[in-house]
């Protein structure tokens, strides 16, 4: 969802503002880049959570889908879908990946998906974006933004990083603060396969 | 902790006190221990019921600790009358033997934190971060510790069990001032 976001609002820049598609390397056209996306499973969706004293958890979700609509020239009208399954998440250690799954987090049994919705894309740079939509976790919903980077462009394919900060007790998972920080920071990688 | 013979005839209240506040805290950790280990519990509620017990533990160690450095230096008092030196002997291995366990119990519980992969830090009360021993961690070792500090704290429990079961003979079978110079009253009944 973040990469088709990100992949609209590179392609609406370059089409409004063609003379600075040019700062960065395969920025592709609006035209050229146009179309519906599917995120792939190259991407990797990676979080960390500070601990208070240094350190923290890190981990990642190694089931996702998502897909992105670029129309050309009408960045506001971006549409990014993404779902992942918690039950996926994986830290390195076995006893926390249960302790995410279980009732105090992710509460894998009730709520098997994660989604976002994209509702507002911002350019924000020759081959960046802002993208703020709706999240929608363990029956809870709230408004998230993440920054979006343009990485990559082959003609077919797309990259994005995607980074944002999300507070834990906006969704009834805020599970061991102070020790643990409320803020999940994500660090995404994203690619995006036309359809 | 020591004998002596011309000892005042009760307790400082410095004494007192700390042998009361250890012993709350021992018995409350121990049932604390208790109920955040039952499997049907709530994992959120567990994880804070686990940080309550790291907490009160660290707070456990160190009035041990302040206790048994002043036990080191505070004047005895004299043994009560009609103790036989094989009871007095008895009653001082005891004692001695519960000095130990107070430190030994949340030290064990000091190393689980330590040796722990999960490298949860001890967070004392939502205040300052108590640093983890310099110590190997692994799975073994954590769990080597956990059995270890069960162990103890079952041995504790039933010491106690027995220190306060001696302590209530001697009130109401012996009729003596052992109970009542903990309490605060004169060693004379």
């Amino acid at each position: 969802m973040i990469r088709r976001t990100t992949i609209f609002a590179a392609m609406a820049f370059c089409s409004t503002f063609p003379q600075l598609a040019s700062a960065v390397t395969n920025t592709p056209s609006l035209m050229e880049a146009a179309g519906r996306y599917a995120i792939t499973s190259s991407s990797s969706i990676r979080f960390h959570v500070d601990q208070v004293g240094g350190g923290g958890i890190k981990g990642n979700f190694a089931k996702f889908s998502g897909s992105f609509n670029l129309k050309a020239g009408d960045l506001t009208h971006a549409m990014v879908s993404f779902e992942l399954k918690p039950q996926s998440v994986a830290t390195g250690q076995t006893r926390v990946d249960a302790f995410l799954r279980s009732s105090a987090v992710f509460d894998t049994d009730n709520y098997d998906t994660i989604t976002f919705r994209s509702d507002r894309v911002d350019q924000t740079g020759p081959d960046s974006a802002h993208i703020t939509g709706t999240l929608t976790a363990k029956g809870h919903s709230g408004a998230e933004s993440f920054d979006v980077k343009l990485t990559s462009w082959n003609g077919r394919t797309i990259g994005f990083t995607v980074s944002g900060r999300i507070l834990r007790s906006h969704y009834a998972m805020d599970v061991g603060t102070p020790i643990y920080s409320n803020v999940v920071e994500f660090d995404m990688m994203m690619q995006g396969q036309r359809n | 902790m020591h004998c002596h013979a011309k000892g005042p005839d009760r307790y400082g209240s410095l004494t007192i006190t700390l042998h009361w506040l250890v012993a709350v805290l021992i018995l409350g950790l121990i049932m604390l221990g208790f109920v955040m280990t039952r499997g049907s519990i709530d994992p959120a509620l567990q994880f804070s019921l686990f940080q309550w017990h790291k907490s009160f533990g660290m707070l456990a160690l160190l009035v041990s600790l302040i206790r048994f450095v002043h036990s080191l230096f505070a004047a005895q008092p004299k043994p009560v009358a009609g103790i036989s030196p094989l009871e007095h002997r008895a009653a001082r291995g005891m004692h001695h033997l519960l000095f130990l366990l107070a430190l030994a119990v949340p030290l064990a519980g000091w190393m689980i934190a330590s040796v722990s992969t999960l490298e949860i830090p001890t967070f004392a009360f939502d205040l300052f971060v108590i640093p983890h021993l310099p110590v190997a961690k692994s799975d073994a070792a954590e769990a080597w510790w956990t059995t270890a500090h069960a162990v103890l704290a079952y041995l504790v429990l039933a010491l106690v069990a027995l220190h306060a079961s001696v302590a209530l003979y001697h009130h109401y079978v012996r009729r003596d001032s052992v109970l009542l110079r903990m309490l605060g009253f004169r060693g004379h009944r």
